[in-house]
């Protein structure tokens, strides 16, 4: 039973975990194929992309179709199941292939797993971002390239243009640390100090979704379910009360450092570290250890 | 431009999860209802769009006889109409959810369909996509920045991607999917509300259709909760966040 | 001791028992800190200081004082506004309350004048408002905080996130808490869980009788017209009263409540855990189509600010709060297990307050307010059910703003507890009020012939207000009892009994009279508290050495019986046992009593035979009654007490035999109100209570007694200085108002001279009606007041206030005189 793993890059992490997914779901005897797109330099055309894909599909009747969770990889293999007229579950953490496939899949941002079965061959699936560890990487040359669709049709939608992001600095998702600020930083003012930690780290000030719904900050600094979703060596949490909405956007954190006054926040029970105390004391003092340490 | 906003009422959840008996829902004993956050995001994105360009705003909602306080919540802030296709309330999977939807709008005429990327609780990413293939047309995901050109025949999105924006240019009508921060969603008016509560929804029932993507039950994953290590209080805490940040290799 | 509940009333029962030198006192709460997620998180925290009640306006006004105190008042003034005519009258009612408890300043504004302080209100709507520059809004969190930040200073203790799952008690005291952080031992407790608190009384088996309700709000902002205000507060709260709901301005947004919704009752365990709840626990998920009237309401009466379409609803809840059966709170130790205190059903307008007035309790065993309306001993086991919590809160919840008539009456829950005469009376047209559970006449349909016979000598009302809930018949009631006799239904009275080797001693600790008398004697003595106030009247029978019979006002008995509980000895030689349903009583008096009462029975109940103050068994028939000799109404008679289930048999008996001398059935209208005002007998909760001593009420006769008693060193005090005011009767010369409609007080009043100024004591207490009623056999309208001595002069000349006009009335009376036979010729006849 052959499986087809959707690679939206060679390089990218998501990719290499639906490598692997796919890889575990294959074992050792069942072939493995890893496709990519490629479309000759013109611009991402989702439905030109999931043209040719199906079409791989259709001719190599896999059993199941893998695809990373990322915002592509979801959308490529959903314009798949609406071609193909399929079902198609994202992100998932496990699958058991069979009539019905069974799968279990992340609801609520990962706050809620689902058992579902899936009804229908091939079976469709994207990857929970993190739920498999990315080993056991291909080789660049054994991933095949497919061309794009070129139907006038299928190129209705696509990338004509890119803006580069006009912020300098890190960006929130590829920070290494990323200073994040919930409702008890109290203001806009308030996250001065966030800033000025996050600049001696080098990292980009983050926060939740209290802060932006109170104006405090744009929502492109939010993080969380509805936001971005970080993967820093540390999430510095400071303020936040840890709602499942947020948590749901810091589980790619390595380690996560809280700073409350309550003693038992509930952010505390995701934290590797905790500093109990006002963060309006605590980052500040931080921020001046750190310019001490470096003899400034 | 006449523009259709899709939402989904799911219960607004903050603090721990617990579900029902029968494992098939999240337990609403304690809370209240929303639509996702994408969605109002359409809802508001549809109706500053109609402030501008003119034309008129539909929210529609496949749910229960309850979802219609969430369509009433949506005109609250500025939509013009509603429809409600009232199922039972029990899960409806994407290809069905897709297939009411289209059964009931193929005929009204949208110029833009807009949906949320993907609802709050079952995040299947993929109806506005089987919408679109239904009706024959195009649709951009992930939008953050609409902007209408040539006086309505296309729309300009934008897709945040990293280290930038996407930029796609679609002739109307299409569907797009919306993401939380393209605006920042009005709060509801006395008066906006007042208007809503007197609006009439247009309801038609729709009928339950086997789901193949078919939800079993729902678990709460393992509960691991991490050992946290206290570094202190206020700040004296500062030199061993130090130690850390320099354990970690970051200072 | 540990106080469970870190909410206001938490942090400042703990804060003032570490100021009163406590120094093992420990705070715990389930919730984080500083806001645990109770009802004081999310509460509006606004204060209108101005009550009919003079106990809650006392707990108001010192719940401000401390505010103040603490720098998180700010006052904004507020405005009770009136849509309607009845609503206006109200005003005036309120301005009168605000002059008896000294809440200055305040006045009625017209609608213009309305208009200038709140000029976003469309003031066409309404017809005026009552105005208090006093009132304002709080920040009970931070006042919570720096209270609870105090106490530590001074040594207390606190763990937040700390949950009570066990109460442990044992020999009918509390022993240890059980908590989710280990187990506490403790000998006393207080609970202050707001809505909570009724699970957690009932893991100690104590019942602390309140429900949490649902109260709607919303805030909406930003609102243009406040995009300038510099304060917090700047514009007064608006209570639109008649409406059932309050506007008021903070920062750039206005916060809508309302009372108006149908009443939303849920069980304790209903409210979610902390980690379940979207927001804190008590602030529940808003069902808006229940608001919908309301904002249709709000936008007519503020369009400026509720209907800018640019002005969004940015927070709406169902916010919980705790609601009684009465109104009133649930403070003291409760009746089931000493060491266990309630401080509930506490809102943030008196919340410091009865921090202070708990703590004061439970150090010195008083209080300076005097909180007996709010005892938490007083609810009677029906009274605590949650089915008559519940129908009564119920009732009560769109009444919170509303025009609440001095005798109004309960629709709900009533008929539970019936006396063995119930089905008699109601055949005789019996008029039913309810006290304490208790079904009684008011007065009896079947005497309105009466109103014929006495003709103009009835005393009649013209005032629509003053003649709802009540008859013309009571006064005629009154004068067929005074001129024959007349059988009242006293079935609800409290009734317990001590005995014991050392019943006698108990209960001279207890009373203030001689206890040492005679089996056979009927002894009426009040009960004081350590400070020499008031705590009771009532009267003590001997039945026999070691056997005392306590009867007492239905109101307050079971309040009543746990004081003579608490000082009975340690050593067991003393017991009570509570009566109240074993036996029934029927009063007989008039005239024509003794005549009546001698057809029945052969004992010797004349004058000698048994005398005033005296009681003996007599055989009526087929039954044993026990005859006492004493009368409330100021007429030869006596109290019949019988076992409940004779009752019925003693009425038949007596009533039969009255026929020929013309008894009627007389209602508590007579003998609560028109008997015992013509008499000058005071009554507990009007003219008796903590804030006045025995000297004071006039009753200080005779010499104390050598043995020691609770207050005796108080009281011996009292009786050395010269009171620092008098209770007093006063009649009304003219009752003749502005419009000619005669007007009839009805008691809470404000007594004033005739140029309208208003009277203080030098302890700084104002006078006030504390009763008032007819006196249908002297002609007159009778009030009673406490007065300076100054003004304390037979004949003197005062006013008093009602109605938003002054009327004439003049002192009749500076001691226990009757105005109705002041010789007392016809008791000891």
């Amino acid at each position: 039973m052959a499986i087809l793993v959707f690679v939206e890059d060679a390089g990218d992490e998501l990719s290499q975990q639906a490598i692997a997914f796919g890889r575990s779901l294959a074992g050792d005897s069942d072939p493995l194929d890893a496709v990519r797109i490629t479309n000759d330099g013109a611009g991402y055309a989702p439905a030109a992309w999931a043209h040719a894909l199906a079409e791989v599909i259709s001719e190599r009747r896999p059993a199941a179709v893998v695809a990373p969770g990322s915002e592509r990889g979801n959308e490529v293999l959903a314009h798949v199941a609406a071609r193909l007229d399929l079902p198609m579950a994202a992100h998932c953490t496990s699958v058991a292939l069979g009539d019905p496939a069974e799968v279990v899949r992340l609801r609520w941002g990962g706050s809620l797993l689902e058992e579902a079965r899936i009804h229908g061959s091939p079976v469709l699936l994207t990857v929970a971002p993190h739920a498999i560890a990315a080993d056991g990487v291909l080789d660049p040359a054994e991933i095949e390239s497919v061309a794009a669709s070129e139907e006038p049709a299928d190129l209705l939608v696509r990338v004509s243009e890119r803006v580069p992001s006009a912020v300098a600095g890190v960006s929130l998702a590829d920070a290494e640390v990323v200073v994040s600020g919930g409702r008890g930083v109290g203001s806009a003012e308030g996250f001065v100090a966030l800033e000025e930690l996050a600049s001696l780290l080098g990292g980009a000030v983050g926060c939740s979704r209290a802060v932006t719904s109170a104006g405090w900050r744009p929502h492109s600094d939010q993080v969380g379910q509805t936001g971005t979703k970080v993967s820093p060596e540390l999430y510095i949490a400071c303020g936040i009360s840890g709602a499942t909405q947020h948590l749901a956007g810091v589980k790619g954190a390595k380690k996560l450092l809280a700073i409350n006054p309550d003693g038992e926040a509930s952010i505390f029970a995701s934290a590797d570290y905790a500093v109990i105390g006002d963060l309006h004391e605590v980052v500040p003092a931080i921020s001046a250890e750190i310019r001490k340490a470096r003899g400034s | 431009m006449n523009i259709l906003a899709c939402v989904k009422r799911v219960p607004l959840t903050g603090g721990r999860i617990v579900l029902t008996d029968d494992e098939r829902a999240i337990s609403t004993r304690h809370l209240g209802f929303t639509v996702s956050p994408h969605e109002e995001c359409a809802c508001e994105e549809a109706v500053r769009l109609v402030e501008q360009h003119g034309g008129s705003s539909t929210v529609l909602t496949l749910g229960p006889p309850e979802a219609e306080e969430q369509l009433r919540d949506m005109m609250a802030i500025g939509v013009e109409r509603a429809i409600h296709l009232v199922s039972d309330g029990s899960e409806s999977d994407p290809q069905a959810t897709a297939a009411a939807i289209v059964s009931a709008v193929r005929e009204q005429g949208f110029d833009l369909l807009m949906f949320g990327n993907e609802s709050a609780d079952a995040g299947n990413y993929q109806v506005a996509v089987r919408v679109a293939y239904a009706l024959g047309l195009p649709v951009v995901t992930g939008v953050k920045a609409i902007a209408v050109l040539d006086g309505g025949a296309a729309v300009r999105c934008e897709q945040e991607v990293p280290g930038g924006r996407d930029v796609y240019t679609v002739p109307l009508p299409a569907v797009v999917t919306v993401k939380e921060g393209i605006n920042l969603p009005r709060y509801p008016s006395v008066p906006g509300r007042l208007r809503a509560k007197r609006k009439p929804v247009e309801s038609t029932v729709a009928g339950p259709v086997d789901a193949r993507l078919e939800m079993v039950r729902l678990r709460l994953p393992s509960g691991a909760e991490k050992q946290t290590q206290v570094l202190g209080h206020g700040a004296d805490a500062a030199p061993a966040v130090i130690s850390v940040l320099a354990e970690l290799g970051l200072v | 001791m540990v106080i469970i509940g870190a909410g206001i009333v938490g942090n400042s029962v703990a804060y003032h028992l570490t100021r009163l030198g406590e120094t093992d006192v420990t705070l715990i709460d389930k919730g984080p800190l500083p806001n645990p997620g109770g009802s004081t998180g999310h509460a509006s925290n606004f204060i209108f200081p101005v009550d009919h009640s003079k106990e809650m306006t006392a707990l108001t006004l010192e719940s401000v004082r401390q505010y103040r105190d603490l720098g998180v008042f700010t006052q904004s003034g507020g405005i009770e506004i009136a849509r309607g005519r009845e609503r206006m009258q109200e005003l005036t009612r309120r301005l009168a309350s605000a002059k008896s408890w000294g809440i200055e300043p305040v006045s009625l504004l017209t609608p213009a004048e309305v208009k200038e302080l709140v000029p976003y209100m469309n003031e066409q709507l309404i017809l005026g408002g009552f105005h208090t520059p006093g009132a304002g809004v709080v920040d009970s969190l931070q006042a919570g905080t720096l209270m609870r930040e105090r106490a530590i200073a001074a040594g207390m203790n606190v763990f937040a996130n700390t949950e009570v799952l066990g109460v442990d008690v044992s020999g009918g005291r509390v022993r240890r808490l059980r908590t989710t952080r280990g187990d506490i031992e403790v000998d006393r407790v207080v609970i202050a869980c707001g809505a909570w608190s009724p699970r957690i009384a009932r893991m100690a088996g104590a019942s602390i009788p309140l429900t949490p309700m649902v109260h709607q709000m919303i805030d909406i902002g930003p609102a243009p017209r406040f995009a300038d205000t510099t304060g917090l507060i700047e514009y007064p709260i608006v209570r639109d009263m008649d409406t059932n709901m309050y506007e008021r301005q903070e920062g750039t947004g206005l916060e809508i409540g309302s009372y108006a919704h149908r009443p939303i009752t849920l069980d304790p365990d209903e409210i979610p855990s902390i980690e379940e709840a979207p927001l804190t626990p008590t602030e529940l998920p808003f069902t808006q189509e229940d608001f919908d009237p309301q904002m249709e309401i709000a936008l007519e009466l503020m369009p400026e600010i509720v209907g800018d379409e640019s002005v969004g609803v940015k927070y709406a809840i169902n916010g919980v709060l705790s609601v009684t059966y009465d109104g009133m709170p649930l403070l003291g130790e409760t009746p089931e297990v000493r060491g266990l205190w309630s401080a509930a059903a506490v809102w943030i307008k008196e919340g410091p307050g009865v921090g202070k007035t708990v703590a004061e309790q439970m150090v010195h065993g008083e209080s300076e307010i005097d909180v007996y309306e709010s005892n938490v001993a007083r609810a009677y086991p029906c009274q605590k059910t949650s089915f008559h919590v519940k129908a009564r809160a119920s009732e009560s919840f769109n009444k919170m703003y509303g025009i609440v008539h001095p005798s109004e009456q309960w629709e709900s829950d009533r008929g539970v507890r019936v006396s063995p005469f119930y089905e008699r009376e109601r055949a005789l047209g019996a008029v039913f009020y309810e006290a304490v559970g208790w079904e009684r006449p008011q007065w009896y349909e079947c005497n309105a012939a009466l109103l014929e016979e006495y003709g103009d000598r009835v005393p009649r009302r013209e005032a629509e207000w003053e003649s709802r809930w009540w008859s013309a018949i009571i006064n005629a009631e009154h004068l067929a009892m005074r001129d024959r006799a007349g059988l009242v239904d006293l079935t609800a009275f409290a009734i317990f009994d001590v005995s014991g080797p050392g019943a006698l001693h108990a209960l001279q600790r207890i009373a203030l009279r001689q206890m040492d008398v005679p089996a056979g004697r009927v002894v009426y003595t009040p009960v004081l508290t350590p400070g020499g106030a008031f705590k009771a009247d009532l009267t003590i029978m001997r039945l026999a050495e070691d056997r005392f019979r306590v009867v007492t006002g239905g109101a307050y008995g079971r309040s009543d019986m746990k004081w003579f509980a608490d000082h009975l000895p340690d050593d067991g030689s003393a017991s009570l046992s509570d009566q109240t349903s074993a036996w029934t009583t029927l009063g007989l008096w008039g005239p024509r009593a003794r005549e009546i009462l001698s057809a029945i029975t052969g004992e010797d109940v004349s004058h000698g035979g048994l005398p005033f103050a005296s009681c003996k068994r007599i055989e009526v028939g087929p039954l044993e009654v026990i005859a006492s000799r004493i009368s409330y109404v100021g007429d030869l008679g006596w109290e019949l007490y019988v076992p409940m289930e004779q009752g019925a048999r003693l009425w038949d008996i007596v009533y039969e035999a009255g026929a020929p001398h013309g008894l009627v059935p007389v209602g508590i209208g007579v003998y609560g109100t028109t008997g015992r005002l013509e008499k000058g007998y005071r009554a507990y909760g009007a003219e008796l209570d903590g804030d006045y001593n025995v000297v004071e009420a006039g009753m200080a006769w005779g010499t104390v007694k050598p043995e020691d008693f609770i207050g005796r060193d108080a009281h011996r005090r009292h009786r050395e200085e010269e009171p620092a005011a008098i209770m007093c009767t006063l009649t009304v010369d003219d009752h003749t108002s502005a419009t000619g409609v005669k007007r009839y007080m009805m008691g809470g009043e404000p007594v004033l001279t005739r140029d309208g100024d208003v009277l203080v004591d030098r302890r700084g207490r104002r006078s006030y009606v504390t009763s008032a009623g007819a006196g249908p056999s002297i002609g007159k309208h009778i009030l009673m007041a406490y007065l300076p001595p100054s003004e304390a002069v037979v004949g003197a000349p005062l006013a008093v206030e009602y109605m938003g006009e002054r009327f004439p009335v003049t002192v009749a009376a500076t001691d226990a005189t009757p105005l109705f036979d002041p010789s007392n010729s016809r008791v000891r006849s």
